[in-house]
């Protein structure tokens, strides 16, 4: 299964991973930066977590190699 | 070459940016520099996403004579023209009030605000001027809401911003009028101390992190930026489909339409079409380009969003295609901070506007609607509409 990680210190709030894959993205209450509500991606969100990858803007978000 | 600002069609961008397949190519700045002009989509991410690039005015070098960096700092709490960390330190303060959440969230009063805005359109009768009734005054009540500020003001602070966008002001005159602009948010935080409201300018105010000034930098930041580009999409946005009525079609009559068409038309209406502009603080190699430190570069947003080695077809409009993915936001860490509010605002605005008059229609000739060249945000000045 596909894995993937956030790192909240280069998140930048842009909201695109949970625009586009918010079964695997969200964005905390107070600082409205990534969090994941699911560390494995379930098969029906990898096409949209793969758009989510490419289009976050600051790099926070990557896919963990097994 | 220099910076082509000339277009030859009202709705692409000027021919000059696509006459070099090349993503990256020299540019003469206004100032004499020899810099890079970056036309390629995934180039002009590269540059965006790279912290080797610097977005500091006085490392900067002007597209145009009238556009040269003013001296001096950029004005506190001003994080658009601040690297990281101190932008970081702004930003981070604002980016939990434009979470996806809390901008879905005001989808029912945007609603309200455009049924109402609609019905003012009705009231007065065709033909209406669609910036004066519709584009502009849907996004200046709802950031006037967001950030705590009197729609009341709004005259002058639109005013204010229409002279801090127009190409041909002098620095000397948009250093007066970001003065204008701060002074008056800063007078308007000062009100919040002693009358703290449910608003964004009190938030920042109760942090306990910021100085009034800084608070006054980030308020400016954010009330220009939060009814400009907005109001040209929706104005500029109904001028494409009216001309493109199959595309117009679409928009009005399948709402599945609608989130899709929305990045369509940020795609190809790219109206951020004077730069972004970056300079090199160490050597870089773009797409097999040497970058050398000091070198500006300017990133074209209008030709990244049509290469068509990202884009099949990029010039026709087609609100069908998968659009996204475009630079209209821009990239990297100062991607628009204010875009999910931005869609939210278009993906209600366009609907509720075709929706009512099912037959707009432009009320003028359409060599006689006054587009925008003389301004750093792209649009039209004025859209007669009846319908």
């Amino acid at each position: 299964m596909v894995k993937v990680k956030a790192d909240r210190d280069v998140c930048i709030g842009a909201g695109m991973c949970v625009l586009t894959a918010p079964l695997v993205f969200d964005q905390d209450e107070e600082e409205g930066l990534v969090v994941l509500t699911s560390a494995e991606v379930p098969p029906e969100a990898e096409e949209a977590v793969s758009r989510a990858l490419t289009l976050c803007p600051s790099g926070a978000i990557t896919r963990v190699d097994p | 070459m220099s910076y082509p600002m000339t277009r030859q069609r009202r709705f692409d961008p000027p021919d000059e940016l696509f006459d070099d397949p090349a993503p990256v190519r020299p540019l003469t700045f206004a100032d004499g520099h020899q810099g890079w002009l970056v036309t390629g989509h995934a180039a002009g991410r590269a540059v965006l996403a790279d912290p080797r690039f610097s977005t500091v005015p006085r490392r900067l070098h002007p597209l145009l004579a009238s556009r040269r960096v003013p001296e001096g700092e950029v004005p506190p709490g001003f994080f658009l023209r601040m690297d990281a960390p101190e932008h970081t330190h702004y930003r981070r303060l604002l980016t939990g009030q434009f979470t996806v959440r809390r901008m879905n969230q005001l989808r029912a009063r945007i609603e309200e605000i455009t049924a109402a805005r609609l019905d003012d359109m009705e009231r007065a009768g065709p033909p209406v001027d669609l910036v004066r009734t519709f584009a502009l005054p849907i996004p200046s009540l709802v950031i006037c809401e967001l950030l705590g500020v009197p729609y009341d003001d709004r005259e002058q602070f639109q005013r204010d911003t229409t002279e801090l966008l127009r190409l041909a002001n002098s620095p000397e005159q948009l250093t007066a009028k970001v003065g204008d602009l701060i002074t008056y948010v800063y007078t308007l935080v000062a009100r919040k101390r002693a009358e703290p409201g449910h608003d964004m300018l009190t938030g920042l105010v109760d942090s306990g992190e910021l100085s009034d000034d800084e608070i006054a930098g980030m308020g400016f930041l954010l009330l220009v930026a939060g009814h400009e580009t907005t109001a040209n999409m929706l104005a500029l946005g109904t001028f494409a489909l009216l001309q493109h009525p199959e595309q117009l079609a679409l928009v009005r009559d399948d709402p599945s339409v609608i989130d899709n068409a929305v990045e369509e038309l940020l795609r190809y209406l790219s109206i951020i079409h004077f730069g972004a502009t970056r300079a090199a603080v160490e050597d870089v190699t773009i797409e097999g380009t040497l970058i050398k430190a000091g070198d500006c570069v300017a990133v074209s947003i209008p030709a990244a969003n049509r290469d068509p080695a990202r884009y099949a077809d990029p010039a026709v409009l087609d609100v069908r295609r998968p659009a996204g993915g475009h630079l209209s936001f821009g990239h990297g860490i100062h991607q628009c901070l204010g875009q999910q509010l931005a869609r939210i605002e278009m993906r209600v605005a366009y609907p509720a506007l075709l929706g009512r008059f099912p037959a707009l229609r432009l009320a003028v000739p359409v060599d006689a609607v006054p587009m925008r060249s003389d301004m750093s945000i792209y649009g039209v000045h004025a859209l007669e509409v009846a319908w």
